[in-house]
């Protein structure tokens, strides 16, 4: 039962827009065909098991990754033929993309800040390293901090621009249940106040119902299921939106067809 | 070009030697060992034998000189390994910084490492055992400069080679200025080598540099048309070696392997 694509993203200013976007790796469809759009003030979660190809889709959004066909604009600007002016407006933090460790944190900050071009940068950094609880942590090597530490100097730097589009791959991986809620509170009120809307992947069905507006189904690099992740799950019969991630991840099929 | 993004490139290299002394020793004490070295088998060379010839403005001048130009080259390879070797490629590729850029904050870094090691190798040089530099004349601008181009090419180079073949291919990199230094005719005339090693000395520009050094040091005068061939030779080079990064950045680009460089797996 594949839905509609037509969203509540519609009624807002789109942040980002994917249509039709493809990876293919010589046989392998890594993404088949999807197409879907980021609102303003929106928080859309990217779900799906392991090798569904949300990790290659971020990376396509990012410019690191080629698309074998499909376009993706960030507000109106096309990735394809304006990269810099499009990741200008972009940012992101991934537990497998931490910040170098043998730089402060002030000084993996300041040099971010140079390369996304933010304004009043001194000050911008002042303001993010009280807002993450990182000023004792000023002059600190990111390479000894905890693995939550490091987590949230990666937010920090991913909110140093303002983004209009902010990209979080499992942003509360290794954050123990306080903070990681903390940073869900961030990360809301980073979507509520400003003009920038979140794309966001995660395993932990309990932390997307909180956070995301709204949700899409990744399997086998398709799009299966979008909606509210909230209703979503009694929709396809199932009590949780663990249980309906686990059907998706374990019978596809059945939700396609049904 | 934005010059913040390039600025943010040799910040970074700036903020790692100030964090950490190694960095900084590492090429002076190389150099200074390369000067002592030569220095001593000169002075050596001059009292057995004939009277007349003045070893060192031949031998521990050109040892300078290639000292430099290596330092250019691992120079800017040092300041891409750095980002290889902190796993900050999907950070930085994903940033707004265009390929020209990175590459433009990598030879800037590069500039700035050369020229300490540079200063380092003509005080000992001429402090110690009397190179007087200056005796190349202007002609040594020139000289400098065309090694300088050429180390930025071959600095260029490594990084590709790195980009393409993984980390571990750094150990390629490392012995590129040993591997082209017979070819060069750093310490003997081109004459000397086999006619099929020769053909190699005259595509590359230092051995331009250290044909013109040593015609100065016999008390002729350098070629001006050969020396600017040497030079157009090393622009060229740059171009070559820039294309070379872009296709190869391009082939990373299609097929994944920038975000694996930090994502152990893709999903």
């Amino acid at each position: 039962m594949k839905q509609s694509l037509q969203s509540p993203a519609m009624t807002r200013s789109k942040v980002l827009s994917v249509m039709e976007l493809r990876k293919v790796y010589g046989d392998t469809v890594a993404v088949d065909g999807i197409s879907f759009d980021v609102g303003s003030n929106e928080i859309v979660g990217l779900l799906g098991p392991n090798g569904a190809g949300k990790t290659t889709t971020i990376n396509m959004i990012l410019g690191v990754l080629a698309p074998t066909s499909g376009t993706i604009h960030i507000e109106d600007v096309n990735i394809a033929t304006d990269r810099c002016r499009a990741l200008e407006r972009t940012n992101f933090a991934a537990v497998y993309a931490p910040l170098p460790g043998n730089l402060s944190v002030y000084q993996n900050l300041r040099i971010f800040g140079l390369l996304y071009g933010v304004k009043g940068l001194s000050e911008r950094i002042e303001v993010l390293l009280k807002h993450f609880d990182l000023a004792t942590f000023r002059d600190v090597k990111c390479g000894v901090l905890s693995s939550g530490e490091q987590t949230r100097v990666g937010l920090t730097k991913a909110l140093l621009n303002d983004p209009r589009l902010l990209l979080l791959d499992e942003p509360t991986a290794s954050l123990d249940p306080a903070t990681a809620r903390d940073v869900r509170t961030k990360i809301r009120r980073f979507a509520a106040q400003g003009a920038g809307g979140v794309l966001w992947t995660s395993h932990n069905m309990y932390e997307v119902q909180e956070v995301c507006d709204r949700v899409l189904f990744l399997s086998h690099g398709k799009i299966l299921l979008e909606g509210d992740p909230k209703t979503l799950p009694r929709e396809h019969g199932k009590e949780t939106l663990e249980e309906l991630f686990i059907t998706v991840a374990r019978e596809p099929l059945a939700l396609e067809l049904g | 070009m934005d010059v913040n993004r390039i600025a943010a490139i040799v910040l970074r290299q700036y903020y790692l030697m100030r964090g950490n002394l190694s960095r900084v020793l590492s090429p002076v004490v190389w150099v200074t060992i390369d000067i002592l070295l030569w220095g001593f088998i000169t002075k050596y060379l001059n009292t057995v034998t004939s009277a007349g010839f003045n070893f060192v403005p031949a031998l521990l001048g050109a040892v300078l000189l290639w000292d430099f130009f290596s330092r250019v080259m691992h120079g800017v390879t040092m300041a891409f390994l750095e980002d290889v070797w902190s796993r900050n490629f999907l950070n930085i590729f994903a940033s707004p910084l265009s390929i020209s850029e990175y590459l433009s904050g990598l030879v800037l870094t590069a500039i700035a490492t050369s020229s300490v090691g540079l200063i380092v190798m003509l005080v000992l040089a001429t402090t110690i055992f009397g190179l007087a530099f200056f005796a190349y004349g202007l002609m040594l601008v020139p000289f400098l400069f065309v090694l300088f181009l050429f180390g930025i090419a071959l600095g260029i180079v490594g990084c590709t080679v790195v980009l393409r073949l993984g980390p571990a291919s750094e150990w390629f990199v490392w012995p590129i200025p040993a591997l082209i230094s017979p070819f060069a005719g750093v310490f003997y005339p081109i004459s000397t080598l086999p006619q099929w090693m020769q053909y190699l000395s005259y595509v590359l520009p230092p051995s331009y540099v250290f044909e013109g050094m040593r015609t100065i040091v016999w008390g002729g005068a350098v070629s001006g048309p050969r020396l600017l061939g040497g030079g157009c030779l090393a622009v060229f080079y740059i171009l070559l070696a820039y294309w070379f990064f872009l296709h190869t950045y391009q082939h990373a680009f299609r097929t994944g392997l920038i975000a694996r460089y930090s994502a152990e797996s893709m999903s």
